[in-house]
C-alpha cells in the first residue's frame, strides 16, 4: 500500500471527524465517525466503502481554496485503486490495467486472436450451431479455467482486504445487510434518497446510480443466462441452441441490452463529470473497462441477432475473445470493485453490529 | 462608470442565507432580483458555509426534531443566553415563524437529516442540514437560479445612496468596473463587520488583533459603515458579538467548525501565567462555550491553556489537529510556554480541592465539584493525575459582531426621521435588533431565514 495515499486520506478523515456535517449522507461517514484515530486498516475499509457519489465534496466547506483542502471522493478513490493493486495476485498484473486503458485493449485483441487461433486449430465437425465454430468440449477447455482461476485470485485478494480491515467471522446476517444495500445501490443515492453529485456539479441526480444498476444488473443477467444454459446442458442434457423463449435466451438477451445501454450511459456520464474528484490517474482504466464490459453486451446481442447468417464464425470469435479479456482481467480491473464494496459492506454490517 | 435604469426591481446585497432567502421569496412574488455577492462562486453563502442546523420551534415532531419545542420554552433558552437583552416582540416573531421555515426550506431544496453523533442534546431544538450550511446554500442556488433570480459573484458593494428616506442607487465594482445600478428596493444580508480587523480593534481595543475569525473573510461591514455614516438607525453594541473558545491553532479565517474544543468541562483552563481564571464546569459545554471566546479575550494575550489527562482524552469530540501531549505536566509546561513551577502548582492545588468522583458523569450535571477552591469547579471535577497529559490553546474566535441595522417587524431599516421607503435588512446585519448579548445555537439561521423571507415579501410587495 502507499503510505502517502493513506496518510492523505488519513489527514482528510480527522478534518471530517472533527465537523461531521456529512453524516447523513453514506455508509462511509457514521463508520468514520465512529473512530477517534485511523489505523491503515481503517482508512482502507472507508475507501472501499466510498461510492464516489461526491455528496461530501459539494457540501463541503473546507474544499480548495480553503487551506485544508479537502477532497476526500479523491482521496479515497486513490486509496481504493491502490488497495486494489496491493491485494491483488498475481502481483506482476496488479498496475497493469487499473490506470492504462491501452492494455485492455491491447488484452481485447489478444483475446480476439486466442479464439480465432483456437477455432481455426480445433476440430469442431459435427458440432451443431455455434458448437460448429468451436465444439462444446473446446469452449469448456477454454473458459471454464479463465472463470475459475480470476474466481481463485479475487478470492486470495479478498483475504488478504479482510485482514487488514480486521474483518470478523462472517454472519449470515452480515450478509443480507450487505446486499441489501449493494442491491438498492443505497450509498449512491445519499440518505435523503435523492441520488448523486456527478454529472452537474451539486445537482442530486439519479443518473449515476440507475445506469450503475443497469450495468450491474445486466451483467448478472447475462451470468444467469450462462448459468441456467450449463444446467440445461449437463443435468438435462437439453443442448443449444436454444429457442428465444427459453430462459438461457430471455435472460441473456435483457441482459445483453441492460449491459450495453448501461456501459454506454456510464461512458456517457463519465464524460460529463469532474475528473478531479475521482482517481484521475485511473480515468483511462475505468473507460477501457467499461467499454470492454459494453462490448461484451454488444457483441453478445449481435451474434444473437446475426447468429443464423455466414457472419456468425467470426462473430463468435469476437464475442468469446471480449468474454475471455473479461474474465481473465476481472482481477486486475474495476470489475474487482464489486467483490470489495461487499466485502466493505459486509465488514460495515459487523461493525454495526457491534 | 456603467449604468442601468432600472434593469432589477430589487437588489439583494450578500450571498448567504438570508440573501437567498429574501432573493427567492421576493422572485416568488414575481419581482426580477439580482443578487450581489461579494465573495467568489467557491466562497460564496457568508457564514452560512459554516452552519449546520437551525433552531426550530414546533408543536410536535416536525422533520428531523423530536418531540416538542414550544414558544415559551425557546424564548426562555434566549433570555437566559441574553441576559434579557433581547427584544422580546421581534424574538417572539422569529420563535414563531421558525415553524413554518422547516417545510419552507424542504420545499426549496433544503434536506435535513437526524442530529450530528455528539450533539445528542440538540435533537430536540435544531434542525441538521444534511451536508450542512453549505449545501443549504448550493441548494438555495440552485433554486433561485431555476426562479430567474441573477447572480452577480465578486461584485463588492461599495454605496448606497441614501436621499431622505429612499435608496437612490446602489454602486458596486465587478472585474474591474464600477457599475451604478437603480433598483426599486435593496435588501441588505451581508452579515457584520468581524473580518474589518480595523473595525474589530477600533470597538475591541488592542485585544482584537488576536482574535481569530471563526467564519467568512469577506465579510468586512463596507455596506453596514456605509449605512450607519449615512445615519441609517443602528442597534446593538461594537464589543458585542458572537465569539466563542476555538484551537488556539485554527487559521485566522474561515476555521469553520472542526476548530472548536469540547474539552473544557473536563478540564482545567489556566491563562499564560498558569492560573485559572473561571469555572470549567459551570454547565454543559452547548450552553458555556459561546461565553468562553469573551472570557479568554480578558486573559493577558488573549489565550487559554486546557490541560487534560489521559482519562478524559475520549469524552470529547475529537479536535482537528492533535492535541500536545506530555508525560509529565513540566514536559507539556514546556511545550505550552507556560511557568512549569506555576502550572504544576496550580495543577496540585486544584486536584487536592477535588472530593469524591465516584458520580463522576460527562453528559450530565453531576455535581462532582471543587471545595474551598476559588474559582471552583462546580461539575465534572476529576484530579488530573494520569499521564500522558494532553493540552490546547484556546484562542477568541468571532462568528458575528451584533453591531447592525435596526430593523421592525417587517425587517424595514429606518432613519431618525422615519421608515426609508425601499430599504430593508436581513440575517446577521440586523441580528443586534433581536441579540443584544449571548448567543443560542442555530438561531442566527433561524433569524436569517425568517426576517430574510420577511424582507423579500415586503421589498417585493413594494417593488411592485
Amino acid at each position: 500500500m502507499q503510505t502517502d495515499l493513506i496518510q492523505e486520506a488519513r489527514r482528510q478523515a480527522e478534518i471530517c471527524n472533527a465537523c461531521r456535517y456529512c453524516e447523513g449522507y453514506c455508509s462511509v461517514f457514521p463508520s468514520l465517525h465512529a473512530e477517534r484515530e485511523f489505523s491503515d486498516g481503517d482508512i482502507t475499509q472507508l475507501a472501499n466503502l466510498c461510492h464516489n457519489c461526491r455528496g461530501c465534496y459539494y457540501a463541503c466547506q473546507y474544499t480548495a481554496p480553503h487551506e485544508f483542502d479537502l477532497n476526500l471522493p479523491k482521496a479515497l478513490a486513490e486509496v481504493r485503486r491502490d488497495s486494489w493493486e496491493s491485494f491483488a495476485w498475481p502481483q506482476p498484473l496488479a498496475r497493469r490495467f487499473h490506470t492504462h486503458g491501452g492494455a485492455i485493449a491491447l488484452a481485447l485483441v489478444a483475446g480476439f486472436a486466442l479464439l480465432i487461433w483456437a477455432i481455426r486449430a480445433i476440430d469442431s465437425s459435427g458440432g451443431e450451431g455455434f458448437y460448429a465454430v468451436l465444439s462444446h468440449n473446446a469452449m469448456v477447455a477454454i473458459f471454464a479455467p479463465a472463470f475459475l482461476l480470476p474466481l481463485f485470485s479475487i478470492a486470495f485478494s479478498l483475504r488478504r482486504y479482510w485482514a487488514e480491515v480486521g474483518g470478523q467471522p462472517i454472519q449470515l446476517a452480515d450478509v443480507t445487510a450487505a446486499f441489501k444495500r449493494a442491491g438498492k445501490m443505497q450509498d449512491l443515492a445519499a440518505g435523503h434518497g435523492e441520488g448523486c453529485n456527478f454529472e452537474d456539479e451539486d445537482r442530486f441526480s439519479q443518473g449515476r446510480r440507475h445506469i450503475h444498476q443497469a450495468i450491474m444488473y445486466g451483467f448478472l443477467l447475462c451470468f444467469a443466462s450462462t448459468s441456467v444454459a450449463t444446467v440445461m446442458h449437463y443435468i438435462f442434457g437439453l443442448h443449444a441452441p436454444y429457442g428465444f423463449w427459453s430462459l438461457p435466451k430471455l435472460l441473456g438477451v435483457s441482459g445483453g441490452i441492460l449491459l450495453t445501454v448501461g456501459c454506454g450511459g456510464m461512458v456517457m456520464l463519465k464524460q460529463k463529470s469532474d475528473r478531479e474528484l475521482g482517481d484521475p490517474s485511473a480515468w483511462g482504466g475505468d473507460i477501457g473497462f467499461i467499454l470492454l464490459l459494453g462490448f461484451v453486451g454488444l457483441s453478445g446481442l449481435v451474434l444473437y441477432v446475426l447468429g443464423s447468417t455466414a457472419l456468425m464464425p467470426a462473430l463468435l470469435a469476437i464475442h468469446l475473445g471480449s468474454v475471455l479479456t473479461f474474465f481473465l482481467l476481472t482481477p486486475f480491473t474495476k470489475m474487482a470493485h464489486g467483490f470489495y464494496r461487499l466485502a466493505a459492506l459486509i465488514r460495515d454490517a459487523q461493525r454495526k453490529r457491534g | 462608470m456603467a449604468t442601468q435604469m432600472e434593469a432589477y426591481d430589487i437588489a439583494v446585497i450578500g450571498g448567504g442565507n438570508a440573501a437567498l432567502c429574501a432573493a427567492m421569496t421576493a422572485a416568488e412574488a414575481g419581482a426580477r432580483v439580482l443578487i450581489l455577492e461579494t465573495a467568489p462562486k467557491p466562497y460564496r453563502g457568508g457564514n452560512s458555509r459554516h452552519t449546520r442546523n437551525f433552531r426550530c420551534m414546533h408543536k410536535t415532531p416536525l422533520g428531523p426534531l423530536v418531540e416538542e419545542y414550544s414558544e415559551d420554552e425557546y424564548l426562555s433558552d434566549l433570555l437566559k443566553v441574553t441576559g434579557g437583552k433581547t427584544d422580546e416582540h421581534l424574538a417572539r416573531l422569529a420563535i414563531r415563524t421558525s415553524e413554518e421555515c422547516l417545510p419552507w426550506m424542504e420545499e426549496h431544496g433544503v434536506r435535513f437529516q437526524p442530529s450530528l453523533s455528539g450533539t445528542l442534546s440538540l435533537a430536540r431544538t435544531n434542525a441538521f442540514f444534511m451536508g450542512g450550511g453549505k449545501s443549504l446554500v448550493n441548494a438555495y442556488y440552485r433554486t433561485a437560479a431555476g426562479l430567474g433570480v441573477e447572480v452577480l459573484y465578486e461584485a463588492a458593494v461599495t454605496h448606497l445612496e441614501l436621499d431622505g428616506d429612499r435608496i437612490e442607487w446602489v454602486d458596486y465594482t465587478h472585474q474591474g468596473q464600477t457599475h451604478r445600478i437603480m433598483p426599486k428596493a435593496v435588501i441588505v444580508a451581508s452579515g457584520g463587520f468581524q473580518a474589518d480587523t480595523d473595525w474589530l480593534t477600533r470597538a475591541w481595543g488592542e485585544p482584537a488583533k488576536n482574535f481569530l475569525i471563526r467564519g467568512t473573510p469577506y465579510n468586512r461591514g463596507v455596506v453596514l459603515a456605509d449605512l450607519l455614516d449615512q445615519g441609517v438607525d443602528s442597534v446593538g453594541d461594537p464589543t458585542q458579538c458572537h465569539a466563542v473558545a476555538i484551537d488556539g491553532r485554527a487559521p485566522k479565517f474561515d476555521g469553520g467548525i472542526v476548530t472548536r474544543l469540547d474539552c473544557v468541562p473536563f478540564s482545567i483552563v489556566v491563562n499564560k501565567d498558569a492560573e485559572r481564571f473561571y469555572d470549567e464546569g459551570e454547565d454543559v459545554w452547548p450552553k458555556r462555550y459561546a461565553i468562553w471566546g469573551r472570557l479568554v479575550a480578558a486573559q493577558p494575550d488573549q489565550v487559554g491553556y486546557v490541560i487534560i489527562d489521559a482519562k478524559s482524552l475520549n469524552l470529547f469530540m475529537p479536535s482537528v489537529f492533535p492535541p500536545l501531549k506530555a508525560d509529565t505536566l513540566e514536559e507539556l509546561a514546556a511545550m505550552m510556554d507556560l511557568p512549569a513551577d506555576k502550572l504544576t502548582a496550580t495543577v496540585a492545588e486544584f486536584n487536592a480541592a477535588c472530593g469524591d468522583t465516584s458520580a463522576f458523569h460527562p453528559t450530565e450535571l453531576d455535581g462532582v465539584a471543587t471545595s474551598g477552591l476559588t474559582p471552583p469547579k462546580t461539575n465534572w471535577a476529576r484530579p488530573i493525575t494520569e499521564p500522558p497529559f494532553y493540552g490546547y490553546s484556546l484562542r477568541t474566535g468571532v462568528t458575528f459582531t451584533y453591531l447592525g441595522l435596526k430593523v421592525d417587524d417587517r425587517a424595514q431599516c429606518s432613519t431618525p426621521t422615519g421608515k426609508i421607503k425601499n430599504l430593508w435588512a436581513a440575517g446577521e446585519t440586523m441580528a443586534g435588533s433581536i441579540l443584544g448579548q449571548g448567543y443560542l445555537a442555530g438561531f442566527g439561521m433561524t433569524i436569517g431565514t425568517v426576517f430574510g423571507r420577511i424582507a423579500g415579501r415586503e421589498a417585493a410587495a413594494y417593488a411592485n
